[in-house]
């Protein structure tokens, strides 16, 4: 049982990674490939933060600004050099590795000794507990302040980027700045992830980001799933739809390896697991035509 | 209300506009004809300030577009320019009105004054029991008319039309171009309407030819 209850844990430390993919796969509709790299950094900040007794009051906004400046150096790249979205992300994150390698100083610390965020409350015996609430808590902050960005003016004029671009700059919006703020916000998150991640599973890694991208895009596709499936219309329910996804994903895995799947084939698995999220709203279609 | 001196515009080396001259009144329905790649669509691209001419100047009630940098632009656009497209590129998540709203809310308005103003829109455009439904369950004719109340949102100085009855049947068509000319009557509105269409060209005020990037009849 324990094994599921770590399962979700991790889902749920993912959290904040999956709202970030959210944010650039359905509102400006692309992949932003930069999250393989700010989720690594979020990792690299936090534990040189922690190795160095930084305060964690201090450590959390510089992992949070750390992202968003991954997700602005991305922008940047689009907006002023005019360089495909996919494209500037994967060069963000091409260079991000040698950024967090030189922060780290070596592929990987432990943080086992350092007190960490989930450590900090002790409102329950059990340390799994503990984690499972400061998680919840601080996702019921980030669906809160994302629901509320979201449905603002500016949140408004956000998500109508994605719909249409060209349209939204004939109606006065500067799209670029859509793109600036908007990858900051989603990065910003993803390196919270990153962050929580470390703390959670003890250490610190320059591979931990590998993939990391494809895992949430195919947590937001379950998510989608469920929101076609269900009729979800209200913005604070298609992020918890979100966030399900992740935990239902990270479950999915668990379940996989119980049954003895060769960790090796893990990355095969995911992918296989994505591909199978991805096909559900085609697979709907194909049933109802016959 | 709209004065355009000397434009250039290349993409390349191909040179799209060759100094290109005219003026349109407040109030004026113009149409803009011509073969394709006349120049019609990048002259209201410049015109809308969409798109940058490489030289020349275009003032628009008064504000010369050339002088702004991206956040003024982007300001103009909202306050003194409405599009409308072939394609009504409606945003297929929001309902008519909320799409009808997006330029105040873009302004920053007050929520209650703009669906006021929305619903005053949609009445005016006849589409008024549409307002709820989303561009998918209207049709064609429904959802060009949304894109008009859209354009008309924040009382522009000046209405950019890109083939606005391209893409709808002859009935919707001629439905549409009468609109612009009540709309003309009722509000003195100023359209300039890039068109292939015969009868569109026929009932506006002023008919403008383009050739090889060069206003050849006016």
């Amino acid at each position: 049982m324990s094994f599921y209850l770590a399962a979700v844990l991790q889902a749920l430390c993912l959290g904040p990674l999956v709202l970030g993919v959210y944010l650039t796969m359905k509102v400006f509709r692309f992949p932003d490939i930069t999250a393989d790299g700010s989720y690594t950094l979020g990792a690299v900040v936090t534990a040189i933060g922690l190795v160095n007794g930084w305060s964690l009051w201090w450590c959390i906004p510089l992992v949070v600004l750390s992202g968003a400046i991954a997700g602005i150096c991305s922008a940047w790249i689009h907006n002023r050099i005019k360089v495909n979205l996919l494209l500037a992300g994967i060069l963000v994150m091409t260079a991000l590795y040698s950024v967090n390698l030189s922060i780290l100083g070596r592929s990987n610390v432990p943080l086992l000794q350092y007190g960490t965020l989930f450590n900090w409350l002790t409102v329950f015996r059990t340390s799994d507990s503990n984690t499972l609430i400061i998680v919840t808590c601080i996702l019921c902050l980030l669906i809160s302040f994302m629901t509320y960005l979201l449905r603002t003016d500016f949140g408004l004029a956000m998500r109508a980027t994605g719909d249409n671009e060209q349209m939204l700059r004939a109606l006065g919006v500067n799209t670029a700045r859509m793109k600036w703020i908007g990858l900051a916000i989603a990065n910003g998150l993803v390196a919270l992830s990153g962050s929580l991640i470390a703390q959670f599973q003890g250490f610190a890694d320059v591979n931990m980001g590998i993939g990391v991208m494809i895992t949430g895009l195919g947590s937001v596709m379950i998510a989608e799933s469920v929101v076609l499936l269900f009729g979800i219309k209200r913005i604070a329910f298609v992020l918890l739809a979100v966030i399900s996804g992740m935990v239902l994903f990270q479950l999915i895995l668990a379940f996989s390896l119980s049954l003895g799947i060769n960790p090796v084939m893990l990355k095969l698995v995911t992918a296989l697991i994505v591909l199978l999220a991805v096909s559900i709203p085609q697979l709907r279609v194909y049933g109802k035509r016959f | 209300m709209l004065s355009v001196k000397g434009l250039h515009k290349s993409y390349g080396k191909l040179e799209i506009l060759k100094g290109v001259d005219f003026e349109v009144k407040q109030g004026e329905i113009v149409s803009i004809v011509g073969a394709s790649g006349a120049g019609k669509s990048t002259l209201l691209h410049i015109i809308g300030a969409l798109d940058k001419a490489d030289a020349g100047k275009v003032v628009v009630n008064g504000k010369d577009i050339h002088r702004m940098d991206a956040k003024e632009l982007s300001d103009f656009r909202n306050k003194h320019i409405g599009f409308i497209f072939q394609f009504h590129h409606l945003l297929p998540e929001f309902t008519a009105v909320e799409n009808v709203c997006m330029p105040a809310f873009i302004a920053g308005k007050s929520k209650k004054e703009t669906e006021v103003r929305a619903m005053e829109l949609l009445t005016l455009l006849g589409v008024e029991q549409r307002a709820s439904h989303k561009p998918e369950a209207l049709s064609g004719g429904e959802q060009q008319r949304v894109a008009i109340a859209r354009a008309l949102m924040n009382n522009p100085a000046i209405v950019l039309a890109d083939e606005p009855s391209g893409n709808l049947d002859s009935e919707n068509a001629a439905a549409l171009h009468q609109l612009f000319v009540d709309l003309r009557d009722k509000l003195h509105q100023t359209f300039v309407i890039v068109t292939h269409n015969e009868e569109l060209a026929r009932i506006s005020d002023r008919t403008v030819l383009m050739k090889d990037g060069l206003i050849v009849l006016d």
